[in-house]
């Protein structure tokens, strides 16, 4: 049989234009695909697993219909209601309160508002008054909440692995601080190891502590780190500035090799500034041109996107910059053109350089900012928002030296899991087992932990006082939600333990802020904490100027396969590898849940003669490694992509043994990528649980995409696809609405895949987490999933996103096969789902056209673990086994404006519900509201000629519609 | 070949066959007032609590308003049970020393909740909201019943479906003027329906939405 990639490109060949598809199965049509496609569920998704006999069978059911009767006569059990002794005043059972603090990752923060349900917190929101939030968030700080709760969280003090109690450590840190204060360099041979700070009161701690002991020592490690950001600003300006963007009033941006849409500080600030100027004002859009190493949703939100060896990227952007220098001759005619395009909007332009890019693809983006004007316009630089900006691996490389010439006598480690994390030719743990006292402070007992004498359960964000700087230096006071569930400690008392003094996490905080704010003091500390923010905290833009003479980056890449470290687009670097709800998140470009892969192009896969899930051997300077491989259209041709975060022996229940560790191929030398990785097929198979196939619709025109010019001629162009039955073509009655009519958009052309409507999903509607084994049979609960499609040639698709929710029809599908009327329809237009009614027939599931109905084959829920209790929401109910659900459009917060609006006598305002999924949005791609007000601004959006239902087709109409993609080409790139 | 059976088994038979109609249709009268009755639903039952408080006493003779222990009836879902510090507030003062306020001068000092048993219990299920009720013209013992003359708390209403939706297919059978929510003593007037239709419309219920079953479960 002829490779996979081959059948595709005949049959691409065979067919007319360009068409959408979302795996390489279904553009080959194998036979494997046809048959998925027949099922309403995957193989076995929907069949009893236990070989039953018919004897069996009829047994039990005569049994359960006796004993059915007889179970409607149980009485409730009696409740208990325990009411405060003394109620704090702001509290009113049954309504939440909101506290502002910060999400960190990395060490930078976006602003956020905790909902607290009488002392438990249930969600997590953004901070509309913080500037890297607007109102919304990314993934992780979503899934925060569930860190929190997490049942393997570290919860008790121990040394030598048994529990020992705090006293003990004190006693013990007391004595380490003793020895190394009465050396003649008070501090030698102590060395504190925490992640990236950007807290000021951490960063005063530290200092104190490295003032009064000069020969101690700070190092910092941070796998997904900046090194080569701000190696890049010292190159080019001489000093390690912060630099961010504002894509608000960007026309023309570059990306070169950078995700800016999905990672890194201020990542959901840009998306929505980004998305803001997707919309055509004026016949005018943004336009995105990215040169990627492998496919991300930057490049998917790319109008024109080239994929690049990641070794490759340096000379392109040396090209860039000599191109807008206009010194040089001899330059491809697209980098002339990207080059051009930026030239004409001077001022109105970033050139952004990706992460793991070196130091001098950085200086040239800074170089080609200042030439075009763009500094001070769309690119600002700052100092340093870091507290030490000094470079992260060379930090770790000196601890390891020094731990290897036994020169650390105690090593306190804040945070962080280097064991795990670091690169292996650094060879950590064994270095560390030379370290006399090794102490651990972290939220988990983790791999690090394990080779440390002392572990420190640490409190979590939402359990402590501290702050956080965000991207551009604004300060965030965090403050505690809950006290510590397992006495968990901050890393501010631990570093106050060692200067002797017990002073609380507080009072740290308070101190360090009062000595700033003398004068007023309480007034700002409550403003600041009300707020979220510390006012004009925000660092004042500076001016530099970069060097001319920049030393060129390197161009072309090495021998052989190119291996590249990205880290992971849900668990990114492990530290959330235990969180379920990110595990199961499907990656936004593979759709593959709980594993890692090794990812390749559809040529490398056939010169290598892979196919997906084909287990291989990596063999990087010696160092092996064992994977699945992915197949991923758009990835460039012999580089292999491999993802951070798995592989974990000590992650707990839920990461502990998922894929495989990248990490353990990683070099010093080479954090980032490199040439010379071997590959070799092993014969097995590995199972892999992509959703990508999972509740498909094929063969529709379900995502609709135009040209800019295009849409500019034809504005309908989304509606002339297909033909909208007519009002009155139905067997029903019509419904009569008199008052709300709840109604949403999504936008196809802002949404940049960052999947955190679905973990807001997850986290507001109590969404199971169902496993690896589960989401292979497509039994993934989430109520809302983001589609990714293909569209044209395998090498170089265009790609969209889709979030698909419940479409609410007016013409329900789903509702009139219902036997026992467990899914309704309601007076505003909502398919209501009724879980104590539900029997489990799955009649509504299959006749769906969306298939966005979901079924609880077992009992999801963990109904025990008591930690996990508190993290629900409590106005949404806990489904269990046999119960179909689905998407409501959170008609638990409609309900609450409702009633709200109700006792005022006033009808709900526009705007005052959002959704779970719209309110996280960084993109602001869904808007929800009421169809019935014609100047909500749903109603506006869906008179827009983009707008078009999903399978309208059906006669569904759908009350969730689209807003129709629209890419902004350069016409001097089109082809032909 | 002799007859198996004899002859009287005809009209056995036919008895039998007749008889099992009232047999089953007895079972499920049965089955039906078991449900109903409250041995299953609990109305009526008077809960024995940790201190044996008498909304008798508190609300019936000394005439203290609702509110003032169910502070969150008017703002919120859940009406709300008074922490130890409102029984304290005038019993730090009077019956300071009586026996039978032991447990609530313990709970004050020890800062221990006392736990009361939950009087009326709805599934978890089902979503009541306190506040829309009393702002919207349901007095307190449309549903509580004349707690004012409870020495003990019970459950007035059945609690079940039914029951609920009776009021909100037609609330005009209930519904009462707002500033008579919280007056136990209220009795409804003759022309209630009449009233009832008015005060419909007054207070703007949304008909169309009291019968959605995602207006209580969800």
């Amino acid at each position: 049989m002829s490779h996979i990639v081959d059948q595709i490109k005949e049959r691409l060949k065979a067919r007319s234009g360009k068409e959408y598809w979302r795996s390489l199965e279904e553009l080959a049509d194998t036979p494997e695909f046809q048959e998925m496609l027949h099922r309403e569920f995957p193989e076995g998704a929907s069949e009893w697993g236990d070989g039953f006999s018919r004897r069996g069978f009829l047994k039990l059911m005569g049994a359960s219909l006796a004993l059915a009767g007889a179970t409607a006569c149980t009485r409730q059990p009696a409740e208990k209601i325990v009411p405060y002794v003394r109620q704090p005043e702001e509290i009113i059972p049954g309504r939440p309160l909101y506290f502002a603090g910060a999400a960190t990752l990395g060490g930078y923060a976006t602003g956020v508002l905790v909902e607290s349900h009488m002392g438990r917190p249930t969600k997590i929101e953004g901070n509309p008054d913080h500037p890297a939030s607007l109102g919304a968030t990314d993934i992780f700080a979503q899934a925060s909440v569930l860190e929190m709760y997490d049942p393997d969280r570290s919860q008790a003090l121990t040394y030598l692995g048994n529990i020992s109690s705090w006293a003990a450590f004190l006693a013990r840190l007391n004595e380490c601080m003793i020895v190394h204060r009465k050396y003649p360099t008070p501090g030698d041979g102590l060395r504190i190891l925490t992640e990236s700070v950007t807290s000021p009161t951490l960063a005063a701690q530290l200092q104190e502590i490295l003032t009064a002991l000069p020969g101690a020592k700070w190092h910092q490690w941070e796998p997904v780190n900046r090194d080569n950001v701000l190696a890049g600003a010292r190159m080019a300006f001489g000093e390690p500035v912060s630099t961010h963007y504002n894509f608000r009033n960007a026309d023309i941006i570059v990306s070169l090799d950078s995700d800016f849409l999905n990672y890194g500080p201020g990542t959901v600030r840009y998306a929505r500034d980004f998305a803001a100027r997707r919309k055509v004002e004026g016949g005018k859009m943004n336009r995105l041109y990215t040169i990627e190493s492998t496919t991300t949703n930057t490049g998917a939100m790319a109008d024109h996107r080239f994929a690049r060896k990641a070794g490759e990227i340096g000379g392109i952007a040396q090209a860039l910059l000599n191109a807008v220098r206009g010194t040089s001759t001899g330059i491809e005619k697209w980098i002339a053109v990207i080059a051009k395009d930026l030239a004409a909007n001077p001022g109105a332009g970033i050139v952004i350089a990706g992460d793991h890019q070196p130091a001098e693809v950085h200086a040239a983006a800074h170089a080609i900012n200042e030439l075009l004007g763009n500094a001070g316009k769309t690119v600002f630089y700052t100092d340093p928002v870091e507290a030490d900006p000094s470079a992260r691996l060379q930090s770790l490389r000196l601890l390891v030296d020094d731990m290897n010439r036994s020169q650390v006598e105690t090593l306190i480690i804040l945070g962080g899991n280097p064991v795990y994390n670091a690169p292996s030719d650094l060879k950590f743990a064994e270095a560390l087992s030379r370290v006399g006292t090794r102490m651990h402070v972290g939220l988990y007992d983790d791999e690090t932990s394990y080779l440390c004498h002392w572990h420190i359960p640490q409190a979590h964000a939402l359990e402590s006082w501290s702050d956080a700087r965000a991207y551009d230096g604004t300060v965030t006071l965090i403050q505690p939600l809950i006290a510590p569930l397992y006495g968990g400690k901050t890393f501010h008392e631990i570093l106050a333990a060692m200067m002797g003094s017990d002073r609380s996490g507080y009072t740290i905080v308070q101190d360090y802020w009062k000595k700033l704010h003398p004068e007023n003091f309480d007034h700002f500390w409550r403003k600041s904490l009300h707020d979220g923010l510390v006012e004009g905290s925000a660092f004042p833009p500076k001016t530099v100027t970069a060097k001319a003479d920049l030393p060129p980056a390197a161009t072309g890449s090495g021998e052989g396969l190119e291996i590249q470290f990205r880290p992971d687009p849900t668990i990114y670097d492990g530290r959330y590898s235990n969180l379920g709800w990110l595990q199961e998140l499907p990656k936004p470009m593979t759709k593959i849940t709980w594993d890692n892969t090794v990812l390749v192009s559809p040529m490398t896969a056939k010169r290598f003669a892979l196919s997906a899930e084909d287990v291989v051997e990596l063999n990087y300077k010696g160092r092996k490694v064992t994977g699945p491989i992915w197949i991923l259209a758009g990835q460039p041709d012999d580089s292999i992509t491999v993802h951070f975060g798995y592989g974990r022996t000590r992650a707990g229940r839920v990461g502990t043994g998922a894929g495989f560790n990248a990490y353990s191929l990683q070099t010093a030398g080479a954090p980032c990528y490199d040439s010379g990785l071997e590959l070799r097929k092993t014969g097995s198979k590995y199972q892999l649980a992509s959703t990508q196939m999972h509740q498909m619709m094929e063969g529709r025109h379900l995502v609709r995409s135009a040209e800019l010019d295009e849409y500019l001629q034809h504005p309908d162009f989304a509606r002339e696809v297909e033909e909208t039955p007519a009002d009155d073509m139905t067997m029903y009655p019509p419904y009569k609405h008199d008052g709300y009519a709840w109604g949403m958009t999504i936008d196809l052309n802002a949404c940049v895949g960052c999947n955190a409507c679905v973990v807001a999903c997850v986290s507001e509607n109590n969404i199971a987490v169902v496993g690896k084994d589960q989401v292979r049979r497509g039994r993934e609960m989430h109520w809302i999933r983001v589609d990714r499609y293909f569209k044209g040639e395998l090498e170089d698709p265009e790609i969209y996103h889709q979030p698909v929710p419940c479409m609410q029809c007016e013409n329900a599908p789903c509702e009139v096969v219902c036997p026992v009327n467990a899914t309704t329809h309601s007076a505003e237009g909502l398919n209501d789902m009724v879980y104590n009614r539900c029997i489990g027939t799955r009649y509504c599931s299959n006749n769906c056209p969306y298939k966005v109905r979901r079924f609880n084959f077992f009992l999801y829920s963990d109904l025990q673990s008591p930690s996990l209790k508190l993290q629900r929401n409590p106005d949404v109910t806990v489904r269990t086994r046999g119960v179909m659900e689905k998407c409501t459009y959170c008609v638990q917060r409609i309900n609450h404006a409702r009633i709200e609006a109700e006792k005022e006598n006033r009808t709900v305002r526009d705007g005052e519900i959002t959704t779970a999924c719209q309110q996280v949005c960084p993109a602001e791609a869904i808007v929800f509201g009421n169809i019935h007000d014609p100047e909500s601004r749903v109603s506006l959006l869906k008179k827009e000629e983009r707008n078009y239902g999903l399978l309208a087709d059906l006669n569904t109409r759908p009350r969730t519609t689209y807003m129709a993609n629209l890419k902004n080409p350069n016409p001097e790139l089109k082809e032909g | 070949m002799p007859q198996i059976f004899h002859r009287s088994a005809n009209t056995i038979s036919k008895f039998s066959i007749f008889g099992a109609l009232f047999v089953l249709a007895a079972l499920v009268y049965v089955t039906y007032g078991v449900n109903m009755s409250s041995y299953i639903t609990q109305a009526g039952v008077a809960r024995e609590q940790p201190v044996q408080f008498s909304h008798a006493h508190h609300v019936g003779q000394i005439g203290i308003d609702c509110r003032y222990c169910h502070t969150s009836v008017e703002v919120s879902n859940y009406a709300g049970i008074p922490p130890t510090k409102t029984c304290m507030n005038c019993h730090s003062q009077i019956w300071a020393n009586s026996e039978f306020l032991e447990p609530v001068r313990a709970s004050f000092r020890s800062g221990k909740s006392l736990e009361w048993v939950r009087v009326n219990d709805l599934p978890e299920f089902v979503y009541f909201n306190h506040s829309i009720h009393v702002n919207k013209g349901v007095g307190c013992d449309t549903c509580h019943g004349k707690v004012n003359r409870m020495p003990l708390m019970w459950q007035h209403a059945s609690l079940q479906m039914a029951w609920c939706l009776d009021c909100h297919r037609k609330p005009e059978k209930y519904i009462r003027p707002k500033e008579e929510v919280f007056n136990m003593d209220y009795e409804q007037p003759d022309n209630q329906l009449e009233m009832g239709r008015k005060l419909v419309k007054e207070y703007n219920l949304q008909l169309a939405i009291l019968t959605n079953c995602s207006t209580c479960h969800r």
